[in-house]
């Protein structure tokens, strides 16, 4: 059924599709649109499930951590300070193989506190042991959600779909929402291997030491590496259903012949399709695309392979590990793994909320272009606020 | 209650793990999981229980048993109740939270408040040793006064730990926990009833159990039950129950004894008998007066809180 909805909304309805036995979060902005319409669904009796009003984030977290070791389809929605708030929980979850699904609407990082999006709450919480995937719109924020519980529930590994803050969550689109029974044929009711269970006790969390800790995490770390074919063939079989949402872990975009190969995730990939485009057919300069959908686990060989081509490689990000470069860039960079790559530059854009334009991103192309050179830089600063700062 | 497995009487907290000699707490949690019984599913925090009965690959645990965090035990409880209920899996099966004093009147206290706020029917058991003992006998807001700890030494400038203990049954009866009760594995019998009683009560229960720390405390091994038993006896821990708000039983001490046959056997107080220590012993006595108070009545009246 296509429908014009606000992406928050848009995420409640796919969330009350999965059937949810367990639903818990605490507000913060800009997820608070999605858990006010979840709770809409539970009082006019469309979503039957427990619905937890959390006593803060890192209660909601260990709220639907406790949800799904007794078996149940749990999910929670926050953003920036609270994920951050969770971390310690966000790791617990994962170090259990509890198959809980998250809505990140990506926000920005405090201090200087700021509401408005970027992806540094996300990328900084990327080594928990979490599948990370990042959506373009709001259609493919609905698709994924309902990919996540399958996705989860198969690897017991667990998902956050990660969505710009207002960008997504704030904005209205058509979206196809899909039927009740398609999403029930696909996505069947969880039953885990495991739980906890009077019938048949069962202990979870225990002490390891020095002579099991290391396996333990080596599970985790193959299983992860192995989620990105189960990524991939989730997308395909969701996409044999519902005729879309096939992405998998990355998307290329004019790729094939391209001098220059931009990189992003989230929104803004949908301006630098069109900047991609006009470049293209007004300037001639042969400029691709590559959105990474799946940040974790890294799509190491599909991103290798996409770019190995390219001279120059340009990633546009919204996060930057402060004292070194983006994160994403990194994450390309070692991709190649000491063979000779293309040039890679990590372009700092859009923190806290400042526009992305097209015109940045063709610019960017064009720079790169005329100087493939490999290098840091922050893009759209002021002026006026540097203070003669000329590094 | 206790079932029989191959013709054999089992612990729902087996022997076998690595707690120490004498353990007050694993007294406690053993009397806590033979009045629940079996179809119990237990949320624990990080501590000494979780440690020493959980050492990879052995587990002392018959009943289903979780540990996530230190911090989250009533969290990760509430979540468990509120989703089998939305399962229909809920009919037979009661939940226990548990955590030491640090656990729970410390760190855990939010995720508490939480679980106690939204009245979701748990029984949430703190074991109260009086400080972090798992982490080497560091201070909490439940150590008492005058006591010893790795972070609340004595010295020139110090007697020990400066402050009273938080009075988390309070806190609780405040939320409008329904049953709040404390007890000691002195009184076995006494703290299993008050566990029976709390689960059949709907709705969040607080029980506050005292249990002596042999290295923590510095006391023998042999002496634990006897300490828990001397705290009560000389008012330093007073044993209650409290429904809807209202004192309903207090233990009434038949033979009340001096603080100092409670004190002086455990060596986190010895430097309160060293001259100048007379003032700190004189607050004890005064804490043990205001609990021997305590009747039957409303809840608010009592203590310094």
């Amino acid at each position: 059924m296509r429908v014009m909805l606000e992406g928050s909304r848009a995420v409640a309805e796919a969330v009350r599709l999965c059937r949810p036995n367990l639903v818990c979060a605490y507000p913060i902005t800009p997820q608070t649109h999605i858990v006010e319409d979840l709770s809409q669904m539970v009082a006019d009796g469309r979503l039957d499930a427990g619905y937890v009003l959390a006593e803060s984030e890192f209660g909601a977290a260990s709220i639907v951590l406790g949800g799904s070791a007794v078996g149940g389809r749990a999910y929670t929605a926050t953003s920036s300070q609270g994920l951050l708030l969770m971390a310690e929980v966000i790791f617990n979850i994962a170090g259990l193989r509890l198959p809980v699904v998250m809505t990140c609407a990506n926000r920005a990082v405090s201090a200087p506190i700021n509401i408005w999006n970027d992806q540094q709450d996300a990328v900084s919480i990327r080594d928990s042991g979490w599948i990370q995937l990042f959506v373009e719109d709001n259609q493919e924020a609905v698709d994924t959600h309902i990919q996540a519980f399958k996705i989860a529930e198969e690897l017991m590994i667990p998902v956050m779909v990660c969505m710009d803050g207002y960008v997504l969550t704030h904005t209205w689109e058509p979206v196809d929402l899909p039927e009740q029974d398609e999403v029930d044929r696909f996505l069947p009711l969880y039953s885990p291997a495991y739980r906890l269970d009077p019938d048949d006790p069962f202990t979870m969390g225990s002490m390891v030491g020095p002579d099991a800790y290391m396996e333990t995490r080596y599970h985790v770390h193959m299983d992860m590496m192995e989620a990105r074919a189960v990524i991939r063939r989730v997308c395909e079989e969701y996409s044999e259903t519902f005729g879309r949402g096939g992405t998998g872990v990355i998307d290329t975009y004019d790729t094939k012949d391209a001098d220059v190969v931009l990189v992003s995730m989230g929104s803004v990939l949908g301006t630098m399709r069109d900047a991609v485009d006009e470049l293209r057919d007004e300037e001639g300069l042969k400029v691709g695309l590559i959105k990474v959908r799946c940040f974790r686990p890294f799509p190491t060989g599909a991103v290798h392979d996409a770019i190995k081509e390219a001279q120059t490689v340009g990633v546009i990000e919204k996060d930057i590990s402060l004292g070194l470069e983006g994160t994403l860039c990194s994450e390309m960079r070692a991709a190649f793994c000491g063979e000779e790559s293309p040039e890679i530059s990590s372009f700092i854009m859009g923190l806290g909320g400042r526009d992305i334009t097209k015109g940045d991103i063709k610019q960017v192309a064009r720079d790169l272009a005329s100087n493939p050179a490999c290098r840091v830089e922050f893009r759209g600063l002021r002026e006026d606020l540097m203070d003669g700062d000329e590094r | 209650m206790t079932p029989l497995q191959d013709g054999r009487i089992i612990n729902l907290m087996e022997p076998g793990h690595t707690g120490c000699a004498g353990c007050g707490q694993a007294i406690g949690a053993r009397l806590v999981l033979k009045a629940a019984g079996p179809r119990v599913i237990v949320a624990n925090a990080t501590g000494c229980l979780e440690v020493y009965t959980t050492t990879y690959p052995r587990s002392s645990w018959e009943v289903p048993w979780i540990h996530s965090l230190f911090e989250n035990a009533s969290a990760v409880a509430s979540g468990m109740e509120v989703t089998l209920k939305a399962m229909g899996r809920y009919e037979d099966v009661r939940i226990i939270a548990q955590a030491g004093d640090g656990g729970t009147a410390d760190i855990g206290m939010g995720c508490i408040s939480g679980m106690f706020e939204r009245g979701h029917d748990i029984l949430y058991v703190c074991y109260d040793n009086e400080g972090y003992m798992n982490t080497g006998y560091q201070r909490s807001s439940l150590t008492p006064p005058g006591a010893r700890t790795t972070t609340s030494p004595p010295g020139p400038m110090s007697w020990g730990n400066k402050t009273r203990k938080k009075n988390v049954p309070l806190i609780a009866v405040a939320h409008g926990v329904p049953y709040v009760a404390t007890a000691t594995p002195a009184e076995p019998r006494d703290l299993m009833r008050k566990v029976k009683k709390a689960l059949e009560i709907e709705g969040p229960k607080y029980l506050h159990l005292l249990v002596p720390c042999v290295p923590g405390w510095g006391i023998e091994s042999e002496l634990s039950v006897e300490i828990a038993r001397l705290a009560v006896e000389t008012y330093l821990f007073p044993v209650f129950e409290i429904e809807d708000g209202m004192i309903t039983k207090v233990k009434k001490v038949k033979e009340r004894k001096p603080i100092e046959e409670y004190l002086r056997p455990q060596k986190r107080f010895a430097h309160l008998f060293k001259p100048g220590g007379e003032p700190i012993l004189e607050e004890l006595r005064e804490i043990a007066e205001e609990n021997s108070r305590l009747q039957p009545g409303p809840a608010v009246l009592f203590g310094r809180t």
